[in-house]
Order: structure tokens, then C-alpha cells, then sequence
């Protein structure tokens, strides 16, 4: 008995699945730019060094809702001396990244993740205007 | 104990060599690009290499190391996935093999207890921490795909949202991170606690668990604590997959060690028992059915053998098997 042909079939298989990720990215062109993040107009500064936002951020506003839900403190003194109010919409989107489809967004796509905070907390445009 | 103390160096002394490599500016790109693509090499044609090594090698007879009754007369049930005798028993055997590993849930274990009085017992955790274990691998590769394909697949995302199911914190905790750290904890203390299966224990046995338990840990620092820049390690990631590798600077100590630590188990699973990746597929008393009653099997190296028949000997000694007065049987 021998089996060649099957085990064979079975090893090319496996080799495709391996090399999956690359034939996928050649054939589509992926290119390794990234997702561009459009940075507000007009603003030089995030509330805290950008380094630091790029990679957590998400703490950030975990530390802003456990300190204002929790302890009930409301402001947020940055590294460089500025004060802000510890908002979700009300900082971050109204203030600055009102454009979120291009900024948040657009990263959150590119690595596929699930930002669940917008269930309860307003991002849209129209919302965002009519709402002090 | 010595074992599992010199696969722990090994595998520390890989992670801070890399850790190292990343920070100076030029041994950076080998690190980065040349290591990965070399492994990657090796993994492929090493495994390639072992598998058709293993294709070649011949299959005289079925192996019926069975736990059911044999398909024989109709009226006696035959046990069609315990001893299959069709092809698709067969797949059916092999599926709970790879996807349930059923034959170590059959695992049992022995102990004398007083009397003197030797009883036997089911053991059934080094099943569940080896299924835990080998499904959170899975599971993670799988989700690995995020920081690997533009767009994102399908399949990756599902498996995120379910991972991460309970959205405990931010960036959010993964199930699977917590159950391959349970039980690859298991599967090491196993080897340490009990006296015979440390005693048959290998260095290559440590160094897998290590090497698997320090690749899971630095991943999973990276992500919870360290926090690495996981835009730019995708599109380092993808460069990579494009062949047009481009190193950002800031990847992050963390990542290169994973990194490193990924390459050596690419490299080194080839060659070691975690070939038992291809391998399952190639057990001859998993994949073979037992119809050995049913059909003929025939044994394709048989030559021709030259026979002499009675009847033929006693044609050529006829006259003299006559004359002598021997009994005939054509007279
Ligand atoms: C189940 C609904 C819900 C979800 C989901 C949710 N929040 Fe909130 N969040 C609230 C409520 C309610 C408050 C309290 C508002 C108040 O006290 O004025 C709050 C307050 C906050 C605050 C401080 C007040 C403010 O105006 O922003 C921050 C920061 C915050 N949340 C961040 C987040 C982040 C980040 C996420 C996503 C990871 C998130 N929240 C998800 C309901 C939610
Ligand atoms: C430079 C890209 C980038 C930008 C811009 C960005 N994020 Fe993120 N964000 C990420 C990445 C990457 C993660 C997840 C990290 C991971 O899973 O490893 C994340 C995660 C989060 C999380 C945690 C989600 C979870 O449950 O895991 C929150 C909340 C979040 N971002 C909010 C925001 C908000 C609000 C904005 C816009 C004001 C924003 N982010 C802009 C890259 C970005
Ligand atoms: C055997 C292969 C691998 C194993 C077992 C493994 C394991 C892990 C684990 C357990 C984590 C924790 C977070 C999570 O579960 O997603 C993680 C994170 C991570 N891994 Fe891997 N990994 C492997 C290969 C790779 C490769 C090849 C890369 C390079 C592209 C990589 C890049 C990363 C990155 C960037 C993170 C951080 C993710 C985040 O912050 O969300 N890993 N890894």
C-alpha cells in the first residue's frame, strides 16, 4: 500500500494555507503604508505626548472614566501644563478629531478592532453640534 | 531538573539576544528581516522534507490496533468509528483524533493503595490542558491574521469578537490568552511533579513548553503592559509578506523578542516531536482502516517466486515412482 498521492496533496495544501497571508497581499497589492490617520488642523499637541497616545491611548480613557465616574474628578492637567475636562465626545471628538471616520476610525479598520464605547457615548456630527 | 533549568537558559538567553539585536541600529534589519524570512524557509522545506520522507516509506499491512469489534458477520455490530472499516470510518476516526484527541482521552493512571491494592483510574487532565492548550494556539494564530492581511480576514475578526467576548478592559483581555497560560502551566508542572514522567522527561520536552510559554508571555506583555506600536508592526508585517521588508524604529524591545522566540519555533519544529503537526496525519494505526478480512492486500513487492508443484514433481518422476512401486496420484 502506498498513499503518496494523498499525502502529497495533503503537504501542498497545508503549504497554501501557510503561505496564505502573502499570496493574499501580493495578488491584492497591499501596499505597507498603513492607515494615514487625517491629525485635526490646527492642533500641534495631543493630551498627552503622541508617542504614548499612539500606543495607549485606550488606557487613557479608561483612566479618564474611572476617574471621573469612580472619584468624580473632572479635570486633566497634560504633561505639558494644559488643563482639559476628561470627556470622551467632549474633548477628544469635539475639541480636536471631530473628523473620527478619518481618524479613529481608519486605524480601528486597519487592525481590526472593536471600539465598543460609541454603544453609548455620541460620535456622530449632527449630535456632536447640537449637543452642549 | 536540570533539563527543564538549561531549556529555561536556552530560551533566555534567545530573548535577550534579541532583545539586544533590536536595539543596535544595524544588527536591527538581520534581526528583522533576515531571521524571519530564514525560519520560514527552514520551516517549510524541513517540514516538506519530513513528509515526504515519511510518504516514501512503505505500508505493508493494516496495523488493527483497534478499540471496537471488527466488522464481520452481519449480525454482530461492528464498531464503526472505534474500528472503522470504510473510508469515511476512517476520516471520522481521524477527525476526533486531531480535533478531540480521543486516544488520550482514554488516558488512565495507577496507584497502590493500602491493602495492598492496585487501582486503576480514569485520568483525563493532561487530555483537557493538551486540548486547551492546542485550541488557544489556534485560536491566537488565527488572530494573528489581523496584523498580517490588509484586509482584515473574515474569519479574524470573528475570532477576536468572541475572544473577546467579555470586553474586560482596554485593549481587551482574550480568553484564549488566559487558557493557553492555565494550561501550558499544567502541562509543565506534569512534568516536574510526577516522578515517572519527569524521569522519561527531555530536554527537548522542557524546551518546547518554555519556548511555547515565553512566546505566549511576551506576546502577551506586549499587549497588556508593555503596549507596543501595533500599527507599525503591521506594516512591518506586511512588508514582510510583500517582500518589501521595511524596519521601523520603533517596533519595541518586546516585540523583537517575540519575534526571535517565533523564529526559533519555526526553525526548530521541523526537527523536534512537535512534527507530530504533520505526523498525526501519518498514524498508520489512526489512518488505516481494518478491512483486513474484507480485502486482499496484496504486498506490492512481491516477485514473481518460481514454484515447483507435486504435481509437476511427480510427472517428472513418474517412471521411476512406478517402477519403484511408490503410490501415485495420477497412476
Ligand atoms: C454602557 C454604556 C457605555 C459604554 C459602552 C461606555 N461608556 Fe463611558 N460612560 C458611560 C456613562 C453612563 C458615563 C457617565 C457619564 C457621566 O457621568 O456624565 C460614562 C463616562 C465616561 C467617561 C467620562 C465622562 C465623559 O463625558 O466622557 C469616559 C472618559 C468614558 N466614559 C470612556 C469610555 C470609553 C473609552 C468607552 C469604550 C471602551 C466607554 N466609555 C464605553 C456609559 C458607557
Ligand atoms: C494610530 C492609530 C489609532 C488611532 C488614530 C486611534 N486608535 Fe484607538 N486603537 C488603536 C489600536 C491599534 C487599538 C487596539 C490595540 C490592540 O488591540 O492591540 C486601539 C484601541 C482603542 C480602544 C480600546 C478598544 C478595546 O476595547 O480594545 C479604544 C477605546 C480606542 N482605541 C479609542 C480611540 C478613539 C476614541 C480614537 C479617536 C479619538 C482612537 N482610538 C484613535 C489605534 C488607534
Ligand atoms: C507561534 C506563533 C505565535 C504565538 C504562539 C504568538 C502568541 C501571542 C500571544 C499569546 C499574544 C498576546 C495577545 C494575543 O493573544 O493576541 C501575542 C501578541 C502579539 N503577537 Fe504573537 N504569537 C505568534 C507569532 C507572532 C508573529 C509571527 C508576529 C509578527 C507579526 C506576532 C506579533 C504579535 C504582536 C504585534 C502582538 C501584540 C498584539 C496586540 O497588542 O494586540 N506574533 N502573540
Amino acid at each position: 500500500m502506498r498513499d503518496r498521492g494523498i499525502i502529497w496533496m495533503g503537504l501542498a495544501l497545508f503549504l497554501v494555507f501557510l503561505t496564505l497571508p502573502a499570496w493574499h497581499n501580493l495578488s491584492a497589492r497591499v501596499s505597507a503604508k498603513g492607515p494615514q490617520p487625517v491629525p485635526p488642523a490646527g492642533q500641534k499637541q495631543c493630551v498627552a505626548p503622541v508617542e504614548y497616545m499612539r500606543t495607549s491611548h485606550m488606557r487613557l480613557l479608561l483612566d479618564w472614566r474611572d476617574s471621573v465616574v469612580r472619584r468624580g474628578a473632572q479635570d486633566y492637567t497634560s504633561p505639558d501644563g494644559r488643563h482639559f475636562a476628561m470627556s470622551l465626545t467632549n474633548t477628544c471628538l469635539r475639541e480636536c478629531h471631530s473628523a473620527k471616520a478619518d481618524f479613529c476610525d481608519r486605524c480601528h479598520n486597519y487592525e481590526a478592532v472593536a471600539v465598543p464605547c460609541w454603544d453609548c457615548h455620541m460620535d456622530s456630527k449632527t449630535l456632536l453640534g447640537s449637543v452642549k | 531538573m536540570t533539563r527543564l533549568l538549561s531549556a529555561s537558559a536556552t530560551v533566555l538567553a534567545i530573548a535577550l539576544a534579541a532583545a539586544l539585536a533590536g536595539s543596535l541600529e544595524g544588527v536591527r534589519t538581520v534581526l528583522a528581516v533576515a531571521v524571519p524570512y530564514a525560519a520560514f524557509a527552514v520551516l517549510v522545506l524541513g517540514l516538506s522534507w519530513r513528509v515526504v520522507r515519511w510518504s516514501l516509506a512503505p505500508v505493508p499491512f493494516r496495523i488493527p490496533t483497534v478499540c471496537g469489534q471488527q466488522k464481520s458477520l452481519p449480525w454482530i455490530a461492528s464498531s464503526r468509528l472505534e474500528s472503522p472499516h470504510t473510508t469515511a470510518g476512517v476520516i471520522g476516526r481521524m477527525a476526533l483524533e486531531i480535533l478531540a484527541f480521543r486516544s488520550l482521552f482514554r488516558n488512565t493512571g495507577s496507584r497502590l493503595e493500602r491493602g495492598p491494592r492496585l487501582v486503576y483510574r480514569e485520568a483525563r487532565w493532561l487530555w483537557l490542558a493538551a486540548l486547551l492548550f492546542h485550541w488557544s494556539l489556534l485560536v491566537i494564530l488565527l488572530r494573528h491574521l489581523r496584523l498580517l492581511v490588509e484586509p482584515v480576514p473574515t474569519l479574524a475578526l470573528v475570532l477576536d469578537r468572541l475572544d473577546g467576548f467579555f470586553q474586560v478592559g482596554a485593549p481587551v483581555v482574550y480568553l484564549s490568552d488566559g487558557l493557553i497560560l492555565v494550561s501550558l502551566t499544567y502541562l509543565l508542572q506534569r512534568r516536574v511533579r510526577n516522578p515517572q514522567v519527569r524521569y522519561i522527561s527531555l530536554f527537548t520536552d522542557y524546551f518546547a513548553l518554555v519556548l511555547l510559554g515565553a512566546i505566549a508571555v511576551s506576546g502577551m506583555w506586549m499587549r497588556y503592559f508593555a503596549r507596543a506600536d501595533t500599527v507599525a508592526i503591521k506594516q512591518f508585517a506586511i512588508g514582510l509578506t510583500v517582500f518589501r521588508p521595511a524596519v521601523p524604529a520603533n517596533l519595541g524591545d518586546w516585540f523583537f523578542v517575540h519575534l526571535a522566540l517565533v523564529a526559533t519555533l519555526a526553525a526548530y519544529l521541523p526537527f523536534s516531536k512537535l512534527v507530530h503537526l504533520g505526523g498525526v496525519f501519518l498514524s498508520p494505526t489512526r489512518n488505516l482502516a481494518n478491512n483486513n478480512r474484507m480485502k486482499r492486500h496484496l504486498n506490492p513487492w512481491n516477485y514473481p517466486v518460481k514454484v515447483h508443484t507435486y504435481q509437476e514433481w511427480e510427472q517428472e518422476f513418474h517412471d521411476k515412482m512406478a517402477a519403484a512401486g511408490l503410490p501415485l496420484e495420477r497412476p
